[in-house]
């Protein structure tokens, strides 16, 4: 137990080194790392209660998913009965979770046929999953009931939220702050986090408010050049294209063809004659009139796709565009063809966020707490190394090495994995402290009880070791499963103990096992103790 | 130059302690037994002092910006809200103030509404350094998370246990360890300190900690129970908890140092997790080990077939009682 070969050392000492290496950049300002390679720039994050901040989260109304899809269901049945030309006893009506029409008996069949198109399957990009997004059913009595799958809600409530997430996204970067997170919780949530926000209020207002998008015809009355030297007409004015579009300035009519409510869906496809990368969408009803209107009567002209008053993109329309649907082919890759399509399909909220849980620590308190967490750390360390001093001399200080290697270790693994330290991420970094040096103690404690059982002191060290580990591990793992669910169950500043808590218990094993028992084995080869005195 | 080798410079507690513990358990155990009835009683009858985090709400931590806050005048200002229940509390230093609105009825936006209206009234004179808004949906969540987070600890630790001793073994550590959550919980109950988020982690670490304990004893009294095989469960289970004895003390005397660090400078934030830690960890965690985790082997049938059980080896003697 006693003897450690040159490799084994060598190793132990390696990964101890490089465990403390990685928590190196932490003591250097941003801008020094920054220069350095990527490997070397991870280090351990500041959590939301130490740097100041928001936590927002947020959560789709599924009533409102459910509202809307069943409108957009019922629309599209009026639009298709009214295309078929069949007379209804009944308009399409929503009834709970269906659509339900009344035609007359002799046309249920071909109503039936009609209607079947609007039951896609689910799946969208990668292919049928086997289940479709309407269920439609005879009732009889010359009754149509189109009712909404759950799969086809959840998908929906899924694509609500990709959506919410790429529009705050964009609003949140808008307002110019530095590092905002915003992530998918769950199937229906969204988290928004920003660091070292001084005002949560305006930051809620931005996320809830609505993107807007636009569809609008080019003015052609004049150029755009004259028109920024000059005065636009009245009922024009200039907008700039987006920086994938080069921030051309467009002058576009006041006036809006179609707005972003009125598009239900955006896809990203290839033109099938070309094979370029393209973006599908599809109107509502009234929407699909009016723009099949307006594209009839300004063949030839350019219209523009306007998001958050930027021009996405300006084609010209080359023939009317009836049925609702079309295209738009510009220089897109399949990844800014894909981006449009979200764009497009976000370019309004969704549907209606809430906030349900709402945390925002102001930068003051967050740096009163992290000097405060400094102060109890250092205290705490230097409480326990005098007492460990004190109680066990030169194997205190043994032990306090190893303490000191581990709380490195420990943020040095905090570091690499990127993590979060929160407030009580510190608790249980000095717990740590605490739990560390028991490893130690009970290793000693076990040396002196083998000495007074009258054993050699190398016997004694040797037997002292083997049999305190497996208590060590023992003990420690039900430390460890207690961290572990924690760590699940938890969240944000909770999360950050439970962290820190698991990772220092890895590490105090780690070094019990190994670091301790090479600095004993080291001390033994080189002060060859005849006796070990006791008392 | 050669140092002089020595491992202890003092000793916290003698060699060789012979403590009857064992003969405390007629004491421990029905004290034990009417100190959890109490805290039973206590969480029923006076019940925990719910944060937002399980009952949601709005919470808000304000500074006054001219000196020392004038807690009446804020109270009469927020009482004439209409929020229902505000509560004030002094919270750190004389211009620190912590502001509790109950949950409002209404669903998710009527909590945003009442954080309006309380920011509003407070207007410019303090400072909000923390606002927490929990929704009625978040708060029984947390409180459905944390309660199956804290069974399920439990369960995987006995399972743990169970497979690393035998299930004695795993049963009485779990009956001593649910004794020490129950009297942390009847603390909380009794000091009426915020039972948020964070309380479960003082309960979950209190739970590892202490188990880490009983764990430290029992791995000896196994040892013990190899070694000596015709000893009186009693006499063997004395020797094992008296020659653990001083690391027990040792290790809580270092984490008591590093929560009382805690404690002293961690600030107000953590100070009822730390003050929790302190009663569970240091206060019941050592006593339940020792009293009650150990002893009730005996009822638990550890080792009572052990003596006509054995034959061949001869008779040993223990070397320490």
């Amino acid at each position: 137990m006693l003897y450690i070969s040159k490799w084994k050392a060598a190793a132990i000492l390696l990964t101890a080194f490089v465990c403390c290496l990685f928590a190196v950049p932490n003591f250097f300002p941003e801008k020094t790392v920054q220069q350095w390679p990527a490997w070397a720039q991870r280090h351990v994050v500041l959590g939301l209660d130490l740097q100041g901040g928001s936590h927002i989260l947020l959560q789709v109304d599924a009533n409102d998913v459910r509202r809307q899809k069943l409108q957009t269901l019922q629309d599209d049945v009026r639009r298709v009965m009214r295309e078929a030309g069949l007379r209804l006893v009944r308009a399409p009506a929503i009834r709970g979770n269906s659509v339900e029409v009344i035609v007359r008996d002799s046309d249920v069949q071909q109503a039936l046929a009609k209607l079947r198109p609007l039951s896609e399957p689910l799946g969208g990009f990668i292919g049928s999953a086997g289940t479709r997004s309407v269920n439609i059913e005879n009732a009889g009595g010359g009754v149509i009931r189109l009712t909404v799958t759950e799969p086809a809600l959840l998908e929906r409530t899924r694509q609500v939220v990709d959506q919410s997430v790429e529009i705050i996204e964009r609003r949140v970067n808008a307002m110019g702050l530095v590092e905002p997170s915003i992530q998918r919780q769950g199937i229906d949530r969204v988290l928004v986090q920003v660091p070292g926000l001084g005002n949560p209020e305006e930051l809620i207002k931005v996320i809830g408010t609505t993107a807007k998008l636009t569809f609008r015809l080019v003015d052609t009355s004049m150029t755009v050049e004259q028109a920024l030297k000059e005065h636009p007409p009245p009922d024009s004015e200039i907008v700039y294209g987006s920086a994938a579009e080069g921030r051309r300035p467009y002058l576009l009519e006041k006036r809006v063809i179609v707005s972003g409510e009125e598009l239900t869906n955006a896809q990203p496809g290839y033109d099938q004659r070309t094979g370029e990368p393209i973006v599908s969408f599809k109107f509502n009803t009234s929407g699909a009139r009016k723009f099949a209107q307006v594209t009839t009567d300004n063949v030839g002209r350019p219209f523009a796709i306007v998001l958050d008053d930027e021009v996405i993109s300006a084609p010209v329309i080359r023939e009317p565009i009836r049925g609702g649907s079309g295209q738009i082919s510009g220089n897109f890759t399949v990844e800014s063809a894909n981006n449009l399509a979200i764009l497009l399909r976000a370019g309004a909220l969704p549907a209606k966020l809430t906030v349900i849980e709402q945390r925002v620590v102001g930068a003051g308190l967050g740096q009163d707490s992290i000097e405060k967490g400094k102060l109890a750390s250092y205290f705490g360390a230097a409480l326990v190394v005098v007492f460990m001093i004190f109680t066990y001399g030169l194997f205190g200080v043994f032990a306090s090495i190893a303490v000191g290697i581990n709380i490195g270790m420990i943020f040095g693994i905090l570091s690499f994995l990127n993590a979060t330290l929160t407030l009580p991420g510190i608790i249980g970094i000095v717990l740590t402290i605490g739990i560390a040096v028991d490893s130690n103690v009970l290793i000693y404690e076990r040396i002196r009880e083998e000495v007074r059982s009258g054993r050699t002191p190398i016997n004694a060290i040797d037997a002292g070791f083997t049999r305190a580990l497996a208590t060590i591990l023992d003990s420690n793992i039900t430390t460890f499963i207690a961290a572990a669910v924690l760590f699940f169950i938890g969240t944000g500043p909770v999360r950050g103990f439970a962290v820190t808590l698991g990772i220092g218990i890895v590490t105090t094993v780690f070094t019990a096992f190994t670091l301790t028992r090479l600095i004993v084995a080291w001390w033994v080869g080189w002060a060859r103790p005849r006796q070990l005195a006791i008392s | 130059m050669r140092l002089h080798p020595s491992i202890p410079l003092m000793r916290i507690v003698p060699d060789d302690t012979k403590f009857d513990f064992m003969r405390f358990r007629r004491i421990s155990f029905p004290v034990s037994a009417l100190l959890s009835i109490a805290a039973i009683f206590l969480y029923f009858f006076h019940g925990l002092n719910f944060g937002i985090d399980f009952i949601g709400g709005t919470l808000l931590e304000v500074q006054s910006k001219s000196g020392p806050a004038d807690l009446a005048r804020m109270r009469a200002t927020l009482g004439g809200l209409g929020l229902g229940e505000v509560q004030l509390q002094q919270f750190g230093g004389p211009a620190d103030v912590l502001i509790r609105v109950a949950q409002q009825p209404g669903g998710e936006e009527a909590q945003q509404a009442a954080l309006a209206k309380v920011r509003q009234a407070l207007g410019n004179d303090v400072d909000i350094r923390r606002e927490e808004v929990v929704g009625p949906r978040v708060s029984k969540e947390l409180l459905a998370y944390s309660t199956v987070g804290l069974m399920l600890a439990i369960f995987a630790i006995l399972i743990y246990l169970w497979f690393r001793f035998e299930w004695q073994f795993a049963l009485g550590a779990m009956i001593a360890n649910v004794h020490d959550l129950v009297l942390t919980i009847g603390y909380m109950s009794l000091t009426q300190i915020d039972f948020d988020l964070s309380s479960i982690a003082a309960l979950l670490t209190i739970l590892g900690y202490s188990l880490n304990d009983t764990v430290v004893i029992y791995d000896r009294i196994r040892e013990m129970l190899r070694r000596y095989k015709r000893m009186a469960m009693p006499d063997l289970l004395n020797i094992s908890v008296n020659s653990t004895l001083s690391r027990s003390i040792i290790t809580h005397v270092t984490v008591t140092l590093a929560l009382l660090a805690l404690l002293l400078f961690g600030g107000h934030a953590i100070h009822s997790f730390v003050a929790t830690m302190i009663f569970g960890v240091v206060l019941v965690g050592t006593y339940t080990s020792v009293f009650i985790a150990a002893p009730i082997l005996i009822y638990l049938g550890v080792g009572t077939a052990r003596v006509e059980a054995e034959e061949h080896l001869p008779a040993q003697q223990p070397a320490r009682t």
